[in-house]
């Protein structure tokens, strides 16, 4: 009857880290009366830190993977003398999914780990502590801002991660294998829908966004202070969150584009 | 009153000279049970921190006397008894509340727990600017004062990473006296201090009690520098107050635990060992 025991033991543990996690979260975004006035820079400073120096990775990623989208797909339409489709075909799939999906997994691996590391780091040098009896709430203090910031950068990455991608289908479609250049951007603009493509694809991103930044936070404020703890709690991180968007994609492109 | 605190009053007024004292006590322990998961830390223990006084508190290690100073701040809340710092019952206080009674508190760390992006100076600011609105000039004067008494003013510009660990804990102490608050407690202050810096630090605590009228609660191992400043002292063991009196009562005392922690005897009342089988056994195992 162990395995039933544990059955219950890892069921009741799961609802209690759901439910610190929901703690977590309500405490950052509704707790105590907001100050904007102390918030802004440290919001700026943390889009600065999850945002802008993840540009680099997001950018030279997006443009690899849009030149390869060019390439496999060319393959694919030259024979059947389709390959005026290849802007829509690397626009909309980079639109649509690899823009946002590839986009978390990147954000979860690099601001991720990155957040759970520094939060349990924090934890374990007894600052989250020290602000506490400092009468600062540290979901307030330190959590929020990094929330937010998670929130703001990710679907702008996501952006940004689409258009060079797109770039990317270009520079190989048109520069390299020859595919006319009007095609590849009239058809692209006649068949890219704003609300169904680029809309979705955005709200896709938001929603992976805070599900990653939560994850990601709650991680390291949950870790246990130990060197071994904190390394724990990084790779559930990226595991974590790595799931939750490939099943988070499935379920937001079944009720986006499924009939 | 209870039963337990009662006694522990009759024992304080029949040995104490300054009476007075706990008429206002600044914080009060009473009937304090407290576990973590099955292992019992106190069992029923009652204390009285006057106002004013620099208390101490003396223990072997891991009978839970950093826990203690984080039950009176309400990072962690007892099994049963209450926990009155200035009147108010901090287990039962609201966070709001529980905020703002910790905002006449502070509490210097082991480790410093100085925050690694911040510069020594912002450090430092850090209370002044979350609590206050002060001008920027008032709060660079503010900083290098308490800098200054710890004698780490040349060392403002500097990152935590780059101080020793001695130096980090003078850092932490001009921090938590940057809002002068009406308690401080200590938490191990000597570790890893230099005689001079321990010197220092003696004096300083001394010293903002005296001038600032605070109340000081200090845990630590160090008899010889306890002794030299607490007005009184408890000592912690097993699970409850073993003594307690001013210096001269506690030397005085001819209680077994007393005088095995006092003198630092591994042999006595208070075991050295942590619970297990016999060596022999141990060892002889296949």
């Amino acid at each position: 009857m162990d395995w039933l025991q544990n059955l219950g033991k890892g069921t009741l543990s799961s609802f209690a880290a759901i439910g610190r996690a929901t703690y977590l979260l309500f405490g950052a975004l509704f707790g105590g009366k907001p100050n904007f006035k102390k918030a802004f820079p440290l919001l700026i400073k943390q889009i600065h830190v999850v945002g802008v120096q993840s540009l680099v990775l997001i950018l030279v990623s997006g443009l690899f993977i849009g030149m390869v989208l060019a390439l496999q797909g060319y393959t694919v339409l030259i024979d059947y003398g389709a390959e005026d489709s290849l802007g829509p075909m690397v626009s909309l799939a980079l639109l649509r999914e690899l823009g946002p999906v590839v986009t978390a997994l990147l954000f979860a691996g690099r601001a991720g780990s990155a957040l759970t590391a520094e939060i349990g780091l924090m934890k374990a040098t007894e600052q989250l502590t020290s602000l506490e009896m400092m009468a600062v709430d540290p979901l307030r203090r330190i959590v929020a801002p990094r929330f937010w910031a998670g929130v703001i950068s990710m679907p702008l990455l996501a952006i940004m991660f689409s258009s060079v991608g797109i770039l990317g289908g270009h520079i190989v479609g048109v520069e390299w294998l020859g595919v006319d250049q009007g095609s590849f951007w009239s058809i692209m603009q006649a068949s890219v829908d704003f609300t169904d493509d680029i809309l979705n694809g955005v709200i896709k991103s938001i929603v992976f966004a805070f599900v990653v930044t939560w994850i990601a936070l709650f991680r390291g404020y949950d870790a246990v202070p130990t060197s071994e703890g904190i390394s724990q709690a990084t790779t559930q991180t990226v595991v974590q969150a790595s799931l939750a968007v490939l099943g988070l994609d499935f379920v937001l492109t079944a009720l986006m584009f499924g009939n | 009153m209870s039963e337990s605190e009662l006694r522990l009053t009759s024992q304080l007024e029949n040995s104490e000279q300054p009476s007075d004292w706990l008429k206002s006590p600044h914080v009060e322990l009473k009937n304090v049970t407290f576990s973590r998961g099955d292992r019992l830390i106190y069992d029923n223990m009652s204390m009285i921190f006057p106002k004013g006084k620099v208390t101490a508190i003396m223990g072997p290690s891991g009978i839970g006397k950093t826990t203690l100073l984080r039950l009176i701040g309400g990072q962690l809340y007892p099994d049963s008894g209450e926990i009155l710092v200035n009147g108010h019952n901090i287990p039962s206080l609201s966070r709001s509340e529980l905020y703002k009674v910790r905002e006449t508190m502070s509490m210097l760390f082991q480790s410093g727990a100085l925050f690694t992006e911040m510069t020594v100076f912002d450090n430092v600011a850090f209370p002044i600017r979350e609590h206050t609105k002060l001008p920027e000039d008032i709060i660079r004067t503010m900083v290098l004062m308490k800098l200054e008494a710890v004698g780490l003013r040349g060392a403002h510009s500097l990152m935590p990473n780059e101080l020793s660990g001695g130096m980090a804990r003078r850092a932490a102490l001009a921090r938590s006296i940057a809002l002068d608050p009406e308690l401080i407690m200590y938490d191990e202050p000597f570790v890893g201090q230099d005689p001079i810096s321990m010197g220092v630090l003696v004096r300083l605590i001394r010293d903002l009690n005296q001038s600032l009228n605070l109340s000081s609660i200090v845990v630590s191992h160090d008899v010889t520098e306890v002794m030299s400043i607490a007005d009184y002292i408890y000592i912690v063991a097993d699970k409850r107050v073993i003594g307690h009196g001013t210096k001269e009562q506690l030397l005085a005392s001819e209680s077994p635990l007393v005088q095995q922690f006092l003198r630092g005897e591994s042999d006595g009342p208070v075991p050295f060992h942590y619970n297990a089988q016999p060596i022999k056994q141990d060892l002889m195992q296949d």
